[in-house]
């Protein structure tokens, strides 16, 4: 179970605020995690707590295929982004790297920044706190489901290698 | 059912004969490559994998575009970590300096990515190679590293978009400017997921460097993959450059599209995509009252011979405005020999330009024309984001390489059309 407070954006929350190219010279999370949404929110890497959840409207991660967005945003201490949609390869960088994210615009059009959210990620149940109000967010699919249970892509391909 | 180039290429690698919008599949891979920004997190995750080698020697390339000839300590040390991965697994497809190039020119120019092929790159562009009739999308560091090992991944089978462009080209307005419109007119997400298929006269007219920049940026709006179907000028192209077998497909007439939208472009005028995002477009009339600090032509976007060629026309006798910066970086070695030879490099250096070596450099904000805050620049690259091309307060403004030429002279944003 995830719980925690609320960081809401709007649409096209780019991968260069998410982390901006001129950092791209380490893969280190920490300090990644250091410049995490500095362009748009130069708060947000001293003001994060570990659970807390960023809420965005649509196309969140859109822009460079960069895996470090996704490690900047989970080496944070983010649990889980919901959000309208994803960018494509923002959505796979994330799973393969065990940062869960859900989709599910009445959640986002529900929760304002700041309020307290509770996520079960196996039955995609969201429950706002704040406000009492609850959100159901589609499951992953199976496919999904079983990648993420042995820990990601790079237990999956170690686990086939072994067949 | 009726089935699209990008379904029937697919199916054909999962041992299919029809896939349907939205399924997982597990599909085999043709090709794969990583760079020196994602590379060296790939091959870190490879390493967990604990897999001996790599699953084929001859199918990755790792090519050391971005920040490259090493622009600090830092990027040295990423790009040793790719250099020795390369030799300890004897990786046919190792680019050094002096050869490489920005990898979504030098792939296909290389003949390693080829029509019917399912490519994957980590790199949002990957889906350049759809010009020539492969599948190709971007994909992240992780997935490089578990498809090196296995030679396959998994995909969820996009939904099928076609864009259909009818009417003759006018004068100056190219692939560039046919991508940029159709950004403006769906939006950065107007194609999220979907695979878009670029069809029509005006696309058969194109040549393929026109081509090679429309599916570039198919990732700009949101799009898994862009895709052209092979003609004469495709084979054309591939055949002398083939390293593999390859295979030619084509979209039944029947095919399902979630949305079909058509597009005149007789009546197009060059197309200027204003900061922050691609899909503010607008006719390059309404941005002459853009000053510009920078002109930059290059990138995987437009760093072709073909767009030399154009920007070169333009410039030949002329002067870059006394406050204007032009960078030209041709994007492979062979593209920089031909435009020596062409005499296209005497014309940038007459004009008061400066050539650099193949780098991908200012188009991330790397390095070889970083831009200062409150500068503004006009650029052939993709992506015109916050902080793109340097500090977070510059701008960059999106354009073909015929507007950038004649921006470079007038000072401000501007088409050749204005220059006497
Ligand atoms: S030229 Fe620009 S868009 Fe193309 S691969 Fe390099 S950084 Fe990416």
């Amino acid at each position: 179970m995830i719980k925690g407070t609320v960081h809401k954006y709007g649409s096209n929350v780019d991968t260069d605020v998410i982390i901006p190219a001129r950092y791209l010279n380490t893969t280190d999370p920490k300090e990644l995690a250091s410049h995490c949404m500095e362009d748009i929110d130069p708060e947000f890497a001293s003001r994060v707590r570990p659970g807390d959840i960023i809420v965005a409207e649509d196309n969140f991660g859109c822009g460079s295929s960069r895996e470090h967005a996704p490690i900047a945003i989970k080496a944070s201490g983010v649990a889980c982004v919901i959000a309208n949609t994803f960018a494509r390869i923002f959505y796979r960088n994330a799973l393969n790297v065990g940062l869960p994210i859900l989709e599910c615009p009445e959640a986002v059009a529900g929760i304002s920044n700041g309020d307290t959210v509770e996520i079960d990620l196996e039955s995609g149940r969201i429950t706002n706190i704040t406000t009492g109000e609850t959100y159901q967010a589609k499951p992953f699919p199976p496919f999904m489901r079983e990648l993420i249970e042995v820990g990601g892509l790079v237990n999956y391909a170690r686990s086939k290698l072994k067949q | 059912m009726g089935q699209t180039i990008t379904q029937k290429i697919l199916a054909a690698h999962c041992g299919r004969d029809y896939v349907e919008p939205g399924e997982l599949i597990n599909a085999r891979l043709d090709f794969m490559l990583g760079n020196d920004i994602t590379a060296p997190l790939a091959i870190r995750e490879f390493e967990k994998i604990g897999a001996k080698t790599v699953f084929d020697k001859d199918r990755i390339a790792l090519v050391p575009d971005h920040s490259t000839p090493n622009k600090d300590i830092k990027s040295a040390e990423l790009v040793k970590t790719m250099r020795e991965f390369a030799k300890k697994h004897g990786i046919t497809y190792w680019f050094e300096i002096g050869q490489m190039g920005i990898e979504h020119t030098l792939l296909p120019d290389e003949g390693l990515v080829l029509p019917g092929d399912v490519v994957i790159g980590a790199d949002s562009h990957t889906c350049t190679y759809g010009a020539i009739g492969a599948f190709s999308t971007g994909v992240g560091s992780t997935d490089l590293a578990a498809a090196m090992a296995l030679g396959e991944t998994w995909f969820k089978v996009p939904e099928q978009m076609k864009f259909v462009y009818y009417g003759k080209l006018p004068k100056w307005v190219g692939g560039k400017d046919l991508i940029l419109h159709t950004i403006g007119l769906i939006g950065v997400d107007g194609a999220l997921y979907c695979s878009m298929e670029f069809a029509g006269e005006a696309i058969s007219e194109l040549d393929m460097a026109g081509r090679f920049t429309m599916c570039n940026m198919a990732i700009e709006a949101g799009g898994k993959n862009g895709i052209i179907a092979p003609d004469e000028k495709t084979l054309d192209y591939v055949r002398p450059r083939a390293k593999r077998d390859y295979k030619i497909y084509a979209s039944d007439p029947d095919a399902v599209y979630r949305q079909v939208v058509e597009i005149n472009v007789s009546k197009l005028e060059p197309v200027v995509s204003f900061p922050h995002l691609p899909e503010n477009t607008k006719p390059v009339s309404e941005a002459t009252h853009v000053r510009i600090d920078q002109a930059v032509i290059g990138s995987c976007t437009n760093g072709r011979i073909e767009d030399l060629r154009i920007a070169a026309a333009i410039l030949n006798g002329r002067k870059v405005h006394p406050d204007v910066r032009l960078i030209v970086i041709p994007a492979t070695q062979e593209i920089y020999l031909q435009a020596i030879r062409e005499g296209l490099a005497e014309i940038f250096v007459e004009a008061g330009g400066a050539i650099s070596t193949p780098t991908c450099g200012p188009c991330l904000g790397g390095h070889m024309g970083v831009l200062a805050a409150g500068e503004k620049a006009v650029a052939t690259t993709n992506r015109n984001f916050v902080g793109r091309m340097g500090d977070p307060k510059s701008e960059v403004y999106l354009a073909g390489p015929a507007v950038v030429a004649a921006s470079a002279v007038l000072g401000r944003i501007g088409s050749p059309e204005e220059l006497t």
